[in-house]
């Protein structure tokens, strides 16, 4: 009887090392590379390279993430965002820290042509290479490569870019939640099956 | 007949659709101005080709497409355009989108009209189609020249959709009834085109006038009339090749997966028309019904023309009229102006009274009844959609297949709390799809930055490189001219270990030194004597040379204490 005993421990204590051994080269092999998650949470990102959470682009801010940033601290992505990192790292999610500006429309850079110099500075600033034009000569934005970041504005000497709001298209359009939509009824609330003119249709 | 195959669900609405078709189909009073919308198919708008002021005749393309993205509009009567701009457009959202605003001069000249030559190729046929505007009439708006190319192998089926399930309307019907003559040419010329094994046309028995006649027109030709039992949405695409075929279109798939290709049957007439008589999708036939409409029916109106033109014709009364519905009343959409053109897609236009079309009642809470599962025509799950949708939990809807959902409203029309389910998933599927834009929009922008950032890197890497050579090529210029001395200093200092000149070079060195040493000073004796001018310089000379001596000396010693 003792010999079975010891023979169950013994086989227990074997499976357990064997197991334990396994996970343990598991978590050394397969560690989870911190590249993979902050590539991941860069994906999440908006990608205006705004700078507006307080790192210089969305790959720095990413890496923050990863290290344990707060994840609300991007106006441009706003809840969106925050719901979608919230989800990637199984974190509550919190609203959008005012701190760092709020969440707005989609906006794109304009020049008044008529009053650019062409002192190149906003092209300089520019993340994403979206404003063309060369030293002492107008330049422009290409609006559909445009982020919105803001960035080109303080640098502009004399003040001629705006942030416009894009023009919302059919392409852009969403149909509207129901439980927005405004009630045309003035009827009873109370369910009833006494339609009028039901007869006619 | 065949073996008869099912889809499930499904509903057994009201269809309404005598009203229209008491009369024939109707021409249409050409309008004084039209208003052609640049897009009128699914996909982008075509690059307009005309401008302000110009004349054109019926026919002539105002647009140019790009196959594959956009299809070209042409102008559906002559006469001199006034203006290219935003306008308001048939569409669900109420906005505005480019429109060509032409004046008609009445005369409605022709444009010449190029028919598609017999030598054509296939693809060079598509691209007719393409040309000549030609998109699917029931409603999608697929432009059909993409929908025939998507099939890389010719189909095994052919099917031409007469099916009509959705209430109110009857433009296909009319069309069938009265011209099915054109309806077979247009199948034949589909099938003679795609090269399919077989060709059949299915049509709901509730069109009984529309089955004989075409049934008499088909004779002779291998096109099959197969007649369907009448249910909603037995006209959609994938329900009727399930139906017809026993076949399920995969999700996320499209019908040549299956090796069947479907086509309206007024897409197949436009096809027609197209390569025989090179005729652009110009005009339609749309049904005009409702209670407020006196003359109800069918018409047949050029694209363009003012709505309001159209419910004229048919006797509109403004008083009773409630609601408009462009489409069919399950999956059709409000129009809050008649002041809007017909477009390619426009089957249908409900002037409804309030009795008719009373406002929905104030939605109930689900009460987890299940017979919108019962309904659905896709074994989609509406009430757990539902449950994601409203919640915002649109990923969550994506996972239950919220995108094989076919908005047919089988399930709005059943749920006992009136609850629009439909809209709810539309409003899903539109959150998604914008996310997904945006998605593709930040990866974008992400490569653009990570690409100007290589290239910064790359420009200080370029101008490091520069810098560094600049400078080794200053370093050598300065080097030049001490490399001598230089060369000469580290001679001598390492003269000792390394291999010096050997003890003779450096005796007769010795030697050589102390000659001019004697000479100078044999030279500075004369000197004094006779030239006392020149006494300090000889002694300077004497001086080095005195200096050399005693280095010669110092070497030869210091070499023979090293041996």
């Amino acid at each position: 009887m003792w010999m079975n005993l010891l023979l169950a421990i013994a086989t227990l204590l074997l499976l357990a090392g064997a197991f334990g051994a396994l996970l343990g080269y598991a978590s050394v092999r397969l560690r989870r590379d911190d590249d993979s998650l902050v590539e991941q949470i860069d994906a999440v990102l908006p990608q205006t390279q705004c700078g507006q959470c307080g790192y210089p682009g969305c790959r720095p801010y990413a890496e923050a993430i990863a290290e344990g940033d707060a994840i609300n601290k991007c106006p441009p992505g706003g809840e969106a965002t925050i719901q979608s990192l919230a989800n990637l790292l199984d974190v509550e999610p919190q609203p959008l820290d005012a701190e760092h500006g709020e969440e707005q429309p989609k906006r794109v850079a304009y020049i008044r042509e008529a009053e650019c110099i062409g002192c190149t500075k906003c092209i300089q600033a520019c993340p994403v290479d979206a404003i063309v034009g060369a030293p002492k000569f107008m330049h422009t934005v290409i609006e559909s490569e445009c982020t919105g970041c803001d960035l080109c504005v303080a640098p502009c000497p004399v003040d001629c870019i705006d942030m416009i709001e894009v023009a919302r298209g059919i392409d852009d359009w969403v149909p509207p939640h129901p439980a927005d939509r405004p009630l045309t009824h003035d009827g009873p609330v109370i369910a009833t099956d006494q339609r009028p003119a039901e007869a006619s249709a | 007949m065949g073996t008869q195959f099912d889809f499930p669900g499904g509903i057994h609405p009201p269809d309404n659709k005598l009203r229209s078709l008491q009369t024939p189909i109707r021409q249409a009073p050409l309008p004084d101005r039209l208003t052609v919308p640049l897009r009128q198919h699914r996909g982008d708008p075509g690059r307009v080709v005309v401008a302000v002021g110009d004349h054109v005749l019926t026919g002539q393309p105002l647009s140019e497409g790009q196959p594959g993205r956009s299809v070209p509009v042409h102008a559906p009567t002559s006469g001199t355009i006034t203006a290219i701009k935003s306008h308001e457009v048939p569409h669900p959202s109420g906005l505005e989108e480019t429109c060509i605003l032409i004046e008609a001069d009445g005369r409605d000249q022709w444009y010449e009209l190029a028919p598609c030559p017999d030598s054509a190729s296939t693809a060079e046929r598509y691209d007719h189609l393409h040309r000549t505007g030609v998109v699917g009439l029931g409603g999608a708006g697929f432009p059909t020249r993409d929908k025939l190319q998507s099939a890389e192998a010719a189909p095994d089926v052919l099917i031409l959709n007469g099916a009509e399930c959705e209430p109110y309307i009857t433009a296909d019907q009319a069309l069938m009834r009265e011209r099915p003559d054109s309806v077979v040419a247009g199948a034949l010329a589909l099938w003679r085109l795609v090269g399919a094994g077989r060709c059949l046309i299915g049509i709901e028995d509730n069109k009984p006038d529309a089955i004989e006649a075409l049934r008499q027109s088909a004779e002779g030709t291998s096109v099959e009339i197969r007649v369907v039992a009448a249910r909603y949405p037995s006209g959609g695409e994938r329900q009727l090749i399930q139906l017809l075929t026993g076949l399920e279109v995969p999700s996320g798939g499209l019908p040549a997966d299956v090796g069947v290709l479907c086509q309206n049957v007024a897409t197949a007439v436009a096809v027609d028309r197209s390569l025989r008589l090179g005729e652009p999708v110009i005009q339609r036939i749309t049904t005009l019904t409702g209670e407020a409409l006196a003359r109800p029916g069918n018409i047949e109106a050029r694209i363009g023309t003012p709505l309001d033109h159209l419910l004229f014709e048919a006797g509109l009364d403004p008083q009773r009229l409630h609601r408009l519905i462009m489409g069919g009343p399950l999956m059709g959409f409000d129009l809050t102006t008649t002041g809007l053109p017909l477009i390619k897609t426009a089957n249908c236009l409900i002037a409804g009274t309030a009795g008719e079309f009373p406002d929905p009642p104030i939605p109930q809470p689900c009460i987890r009844c299940g017979l919108c599962e019962q309904a659905c025509p896709v074994d989609l799950l509406p009430q757990q959609l539902y449950w994601f949708a409203s919640a915002g939990e649109h990923r969550k809807a994506e996972h239950f297949d919220l995108f094989d959902c076919i908005e047919c409203g089988a399930c709005d029309w059943v749920c006992p709390s009136h609850l629009p389910l439909t809209d709810y998933y539309r409003h899903s599927k539109g959150v998604l799809r914008q996310e997904q834009k945006e998605q593709a929009e930040a990866d974008h922008a992400r490569q653009r930055f990570e690409e100007r950032q290589a290239r910064l890197e790359r420009e200080q890497a370029d101008r490091e490189e520069r810098r560094r050579a600049r400078q080794q090529a200053r370093e050598q210029r300065h080097n030049v001219a001490p490399a001598e001395a230089s060369e000469a200093a580290t001679a001598a200092a390492s003269s000792p270990t390394a291999p010096g000149p050997d003890r003779e070079t450096l005796i007769q060195r010795r030697d050589q030194a102390r000659q001019k040493v004697e000479e100078a000073q044999a030279q500075l004796a004369e000197a004094r004597e006779q030239t006392p001018e020149a006494v300090p310089k000889l002694e300077r000379a004497l001086n080095k040379h005195q200096k050399r001596l005693d280095a010669a000396e110092k070497a030869l010693s210091d070499a023979q204490e090293d041996t």
